[in-house]
């Protein structure tokens, strides 16, 4: 067991890929000798060649589309968007290429192929360095979208990511890049939880709180304090967003009857809306409030000055819970 | 500096300071052209020795496939107006273009079509009935791309440019002498993937061609919309050689897929074919050129068929023996009567088929909807219990 920094989780997952598996080449912008903008590459050009960590020219659609021929010859790619918000460009071939070639192919070309992108916001950035934008891609079918919030499931998942012969959307939060973790380096991948699978992070009986990626930390925060209060709160890490582990939450939900959703990605058409209208198709009556959403403001990703309110934080969180639990809130009285 | 077998005129160089980039591959702007469209053989110093071994059988047999894919096209349309196939991208005029490149291929090459290939598909080994099923709707895709080394056709404009790009990436790093091939056409030239793909071929000097087969129509926009130079122009702001071939010449268009191959396989990086065409049809079934084309203009490429171009050359060479038309007659009635039988006798897929294989790896949403659709469909099948409406 060693402490790692999220970003050196990651690197060390890679690292790890890279030794296993020769097929596996990393691709992306400034990913060689400047190790990523974010230092996630750190050291592995020098260690693994030029011609496996590869310094691509700076065109996503390019990488992803390189990508997708290095698959049909039988590599693994891990292609390293910048930041999320510089995703737009790859859509085409994210959407039109990566997700569909399985299915057009009846299953005789696979695309075993990782997207990372770093997401989310709260450090300060301008503009396009913070969005959220994994609704876009769980809406499309053929790919399988995580989110990693600890840096034991970055260093875990980032390996069954490269591992999966489906294309994984592999969303890191950016804003927890530097904090530590313990990290067993030993873990078998095969006996370690399934990509696809959900955890309850923190148990509890009155509510259940649905987070993903950088949203963990601050749901568990919120647990803490809402226990503080004699409200027992549970904290599920959704860790896969395409599919949803529904029968981690529904389970949850079973036995809370209480439903609150968070994620930073804006409310309308976000996977919240998703995880609420299918729990209510699922366990209808065993709810007892309405599924409550604690999420970005359905506007461009605000100039940073102004991102703290834009952002779920422990209050707007718990904020949320009371309106599950009929406590006062800030709504009281608005809704009927 | 690279050496062909001639030994001369193909090679490519770094431009000193000052200096433009040279190209000497390029034909001077001019077409390359090898065979008039009169049939009269033309020859040319530097790109004779490149089809030196097509000799009479060869001829013959670049004729006969031709007209097969001539035939083909022609049965596939009548297949799409009787209501057999839902559309259809006539190849009509884009014989020499397709024959010609796909015949320069090696088995081991691998290749990345647009939808219009469907002639090169022919020669990749596809059975007819893989070519017919995409545009019947029953299979979004016709063969086993790994069987035959041809990707499944494409229909986003230029993407498989980049696909192709990172294939030969993917080449480089197995140390293998495979060459990849490209196909797009002159619309896909405007594509930024198409111009990322050169981005990137340069950089890493991918064995890849780019064989833009320019038949100067994207659907109803005509090439000079495109581009306000000639096509085999724009490569070479990129570092990439470029030729400018007569894609109605099937030997001017072997000698120069050949070359082009030849470069990718020794290490020479990517090259630029502008096969300048013209589609005589529409751009598919469901388009008509009436509305936006100058009958003239038809009329004009007409006289410069590429089939007619080589019929007239066996004739001269008396290489069109009334056994041969007859043989080359037979192939093509053959091999339109099977494409036909094994459209119209082509099983539909199953309903539970929509879910089959959006993933390789079990995925619970999808099994969830299977199940659900599955109990619905079973559903008419349950008697009606009474006094249960």
């Amino acid at each position: 067991m060693s402490k790692l920094t999220f970003a050196r989780a990651i690197n060390a997952g890679l690292r790890k890929s890279l030794e296993n598996d020769p097929k596996v080449v990393l691709m992306g912008e400034d990913i060689g000798s400047l190790g990523g903008v974010f230092r996630v590459t750190d050291g592995l050009q020098k260690d693994f060649g030029k011609h496996r960590v590869i310094d691509s020219p700076l065109a996503e659609s390019g990488i992803i589309g390189t990508a997708v021929g290095l698959a049909y010859r039988g590599y693994r790619p891990v292609c390293e968007i910048q930041f999320d918000g510089f995703i737009y460009p790859a859509f085409d071939q994210i959407v039109s290429q990566v997700a569909k070639m399985h299915y057009r192919t009846q299953g005789r070309v696979k695309m075993p192929i990782t997207i990372r992108v770093p997401f989310g916001g709260g450090i300060g950035s301008p503009e396009h360095h913070s969005e959220s934008p994994e609704a876009y891609f769980t809406h499309t079918s053929g790919l399988r979208v995580v989110a990693v919030s600890n840096p034991q499931d970055a260093y875990t998942m980032i390996q069954q990511a490269i591992a999966s012969d489906d294309p994984v959307l592999y969303f890191e939060p950016k804003r927890r890049y530097h904090d530590k973790g313990d990290v067993d380096e030993s873990l078998d991948l095969s006996t370690a939880l399934p990509l696809d699978r959900a955890a309850v992070v923190n148990a509890g009986t009155d509510v259940t709180l649905v987070a993903y990626g950088p949203l963990v930390k601050t749901a568990k925060d919120a647990a803490m304090a809402a226990a503080d209060e004699g409200i027992s709160v549970e904290v599920i890490d959704l860790r896969s967003l395409a599919p949803v582990d529904y029968p981690v939450v529904e389970a949850s939900v079973r036995k809370t009857g209480r439903l609150v959703i968070t994620h930073e990605a804006g409310q309308s058409g976000g996977l919240g809306a998703e995880i609420a209208a299918s729990i209510t198709e699922r366990c209808f009556h065993y709810l007892e409030s309405a599924p409550v959403r604690i999420t970005g403001f359905d506007v461009p990703y605000p100039y940073s000055k102004l991102e703290m309110h834009h952002l779920p934080d422990l209050d707007r969180i718990l904020d949320g819970v009371d309106r599950a639990l009929g406590r006062p809130n800030s709504l009281s009285g608005l809704e009927g | 500096m690279l050496t062909d077998q001639a030994g001369k005129g193909v090679h490519q160089g770094t431009p000193g300071p000052g200096q433009s980039a040279p190209n000497p591959l390029r034909t001077g702007g001019n077409l390359l052209q090898l065979v008039s469209p009169e049939g009269d053989r033309i020859s040319h110093p530097e790109f004779d020795v490149w089809v030196k071994d097509i000799g009479d059988e060869q001829l013959c047999s670049l004729y006969e496939d031709m007209t097969v894919i001539r035939r083909i096209d022609a049965e596939a349309t009548a297949l799409q107006r009787q209501g057999e196939l839902a559309l259809w991208p006539p190849l009509l005029g884009q014989e020499a273009a397709q024959i010609g490149s796909s015949r320069s291929l090696r088995d081991d090459d691998f290749v990345f079509p647009s939808y219009r290939e469907s002639g090169v598909a022919y020669v990749r080994g596809a059975h007819l009935s893989e070519i017919a099923r995409v545009w019947r709707g029953n299979a979004s895709y016709g063969w086993d791309p790994q069987r035959i080394n041809l990707a499944t056709p494409q229909i986003i404009i230029g993407s498989q440019s980049l696909h192709a790009t990172g294939y030969a990436m993917g080449v480089q790093l197995d140390g293998a002498s495979t060459a990849v091939l490209a196909y797009f056409g002159d619309g896909a030239t405007s594509e930024g993937d198409v111009n990322e793909a050169m981005v990137f071929a340069a950089s890493y000097q991918a064995p890849v061609v780019f064989f833009c087969q320019n038949n100067h129509w994207a659907i109803s926009e005509p090439v000079r919309i495109q581009s306000h130079v000639q096509l085999a122009d724009r490569p070479t702001g990129f570092g990439i050689p470029s030729m400018r071939v007569d894609g109605n010449d099937v030997m001017a268009v072997m000698a120069a897929t050949r070359v082009a191959l030849d470069r990718a396989r020794k290490g020479g990086g990517p090259t630029f074919i502008e096969a300048v065409t013209y589609r005589m049809g529409p751009h598919t079934t469901a388009d008509d050129p009436t509305r936006y084309r100058d009958p003239n203009e038809l009329e004009d490429w007409a006289a410069k068929d590429p089939i007619l171009r080589l019929h007239k050359l066996l004739e001269a060479k008396g290489l069109l023996t009334e056994d041969v038309a007859a043989r080359v007659k037979a192939k093509a009635d053959a091999v339109a009567a099977e494409l036909r039988s094994s459209c119209i006798d082509m099983p539909d897929p199953q309903p539970l088929d929509v879910f089959n294989h959006v993933y390789s790896t079990p995925n619970s949403w999808i099994e969830r909807q299977k199940d659900h659709y599955s109990r619905y469909l079973n559903s008419f099948n349950q008697p009606v219990e009474e006094g249960a409406l």
